[in-house]
């Protein structure tokens, strides 16, 4: 009876979004007349980032600084319509959305200022600070906040702008099942060590290497943040969760977390993880996004390292210590396999 | 049902209420009180989204009848920070990205709370102990040990 170590490794090339219906989302921004803008969105923020991210775009698109632009969220009768929070959607579709909603205020925007300054709206720059101001000639400048005013109560106008992000719909080759389902890829490798007990079927994690290639990280401590936890997903996903098996019948499954099992603190394992970035052609500034990318690698490299520490394949999900204990049986003993 | 009437300290403050026979805390505090920042899980001891401190001790407020709190002094999330000051553990939480759904966060908090208290400078595998009855689905546990790190005496912990 022993322990033994493994390494597998896995790699994957993950589609952002899907193109069902061709999977649009959309965005309103509008300023107040404070001269702050809130984002319109129907998109669900469930701890990613979303409101961070949209916020940060919706920023850098209207030349503003991000602590004027509030996101509003998750109100489906009287947000804009979105598909939902999936596919790793977030950030690239509703990021799209945003953009282009915040061009087309900013572009009031500029009109408004540029009647307040006098000038050609095409001879405005924003700062970034909240400021517009004549190129070349910063000291001829007017504030958001005026601007927004002005627009309000002077002009008339709404500083306001729609965004809607629309893949075209692909269609379905009826000979081959052919389509393109996305627009663009994200990829990761995760390398998984391991160690097996071959008398309990107990799998431990014992480190993870990992690089991610995911566009442009907009925000790169939430997009570390959700590659650091969604591994832990996938590993909950590979090893501990599941409804069975429970006797005789699943009406005997689990009911709570006591019984449905999951990683806890003292489970974990160094996990040491690479960013690349190369950003998307059609990306809001270039980013894909991390989502459900982040457990993906992590099953088949676990699967793969059990099967470099005792030689048994495991297909099916999780692999969870009977499972193991039955397949090293089922094979006369643990085989380890050669280490790489 | 006849009503039981209770009173403890909660947050430094003196509550009095009724609730019903064999209540527990975690609903007395969410419902009797309207401090919802202890978590209803599962119920059934299992996650800690529901941790409160009794006379400094760490307990799941679910699994505690609320007439046992009578006299008690419970400290919830809701009094960790001191006026518009976070609590140095609610910052490093903040700094060290321990967060992202938030639903265990205050369960997590009370529990790092509650090991700061006794002990100043913990080791990592004390904090992992420490936070060992607390399910977290999102972090990975590892921003939320390293917080706790961070936050302890100094910012300087032990290996």
């Amino acid at each position: 009876m022993a322990r033994h170590r493994g390494r597998g490794i896995a790699s994957i090339n993950y589609p952002i979004g899907m193109n069902l219906g061709g999977d649009p989302s959309q965005a309103l921004v509008h300023s107040n007349p404070s001269g702050k803008f809130t984002v319109a969105l129907s998109s669900i923020d469930l701890g990613q980032g979303m409101k961070s991210v949209t916020r940060q775009i919706c920023a850098e698109t209207l030349g503003v600084p991000v602590e004027d632009v509030y996101v509003d969220t998750a109100d489906s009768d009287t947000g804009p319509h979105c598909m939902g929070s999936f596919a790793s959607r977030g950030t690239h579709r509703v990021g799209n959305a945003v953009m282009a909603a915040a061009k087309e205020a900013r572009g009031v925007m500029m009109e408004a200022a540029a009647e307040e300054l006098e000038v050609n709206a095409a001879d405005l720059d924003t700062d970034g600070r909240g400021n517009i101001h004549v190129k070349g000639a910063p000291h001829r400048s007017i504030s958001t906040k005026e601007v927004a005013i002005a627009a309000q109560f002077k002009q008339g106008k709404t500083i306001s702008g729609r965004g809607i992000f629309l893949v075209p719909l692909s269609e379905v080759n009826p000979e081959t099942g052919e389509m393109s389902p996305a627009t663009c890829y994200a990829h990761a490798c995760l390398v998984a060590e391991v160690e097996v007990d071959d008398e309990t079927g107990e799998v431990a994690m014992v480190r993870m290497d990992s690089a991610y290639e995911l566009g442009r990280a907009l925000n790169p401590r939430l997009v570390e943040q959700q590659l650091v936890g969604g591994a832990w997903m996938g590993v909950s996903h590979a090893l501990f969760e599941t409804p069975e098996p429970y006797y005789p019948d699943p009406s005997h499954g689990p009911r709570d977390f006591v019984e449905y099992l999951m990683p806890g603190p003292g489970d974990i394992c160094p996990h040491d993880i690479a960013v690349l970035e190369r950003p998307a052609a059609d990306g809001p500034f270039g980013a894909k996004g991390p989502g459900e990318m982040c457990a993906n690698p992590v099953l088949p490299a676990v699967a793969n390292a059990i099967f470099n520490a005792v030689g048994v394949r495991m297909d099916e999900l999780p692999i969870t210590p009977e499972k193991v204990l039955r397949a090293i049986k089922a094979q006369g003993g643990a085989r380890p396999q050669a280490r790489r | 049902m006849t009503k039981t009437p209770l009173q403890f300290r909660h947050n430094g403050r003196d509550v009095a209420l009724f609730v019903d026979g064999g209540v527990n805390l975690l609903v007395a505090l969410r419902e009797g009180i309207g401090d919802m920042t202890p978590k209803f899980g599962c119920g059934q001891g299992g996650c800690g989204a529901c941790s409160v401190l009794i006379d400094g001790e760490l307990h799941l407020s679910c699994l505690t009848l609320a007439e046992a709190a009578n006299g008690r002094s419970i400290q919830t999330l809701d009094g960790l920070k001191d006026g518009p000051n976070l609590h140095p553990l609610q910052r490093a939480f903040m700094e060290q990205f321990a967060a992202q759904c938030g639903y265990c966060t205050p369960g997590m908090l009370m529990a790092a709370k509650a090991l700061l208290d006794r002990n100043p400078s913990p080791t990592r595998a004390e904090v992992v102990e420490a936070i060992s009855g607390n399910i977290c689905r999102c972090t990975g546990y590892e921003p939320i040990i390293n917080a706790v790190l961070a936050a302890a005496s100094g910012g300087r912990a032990r290996a």
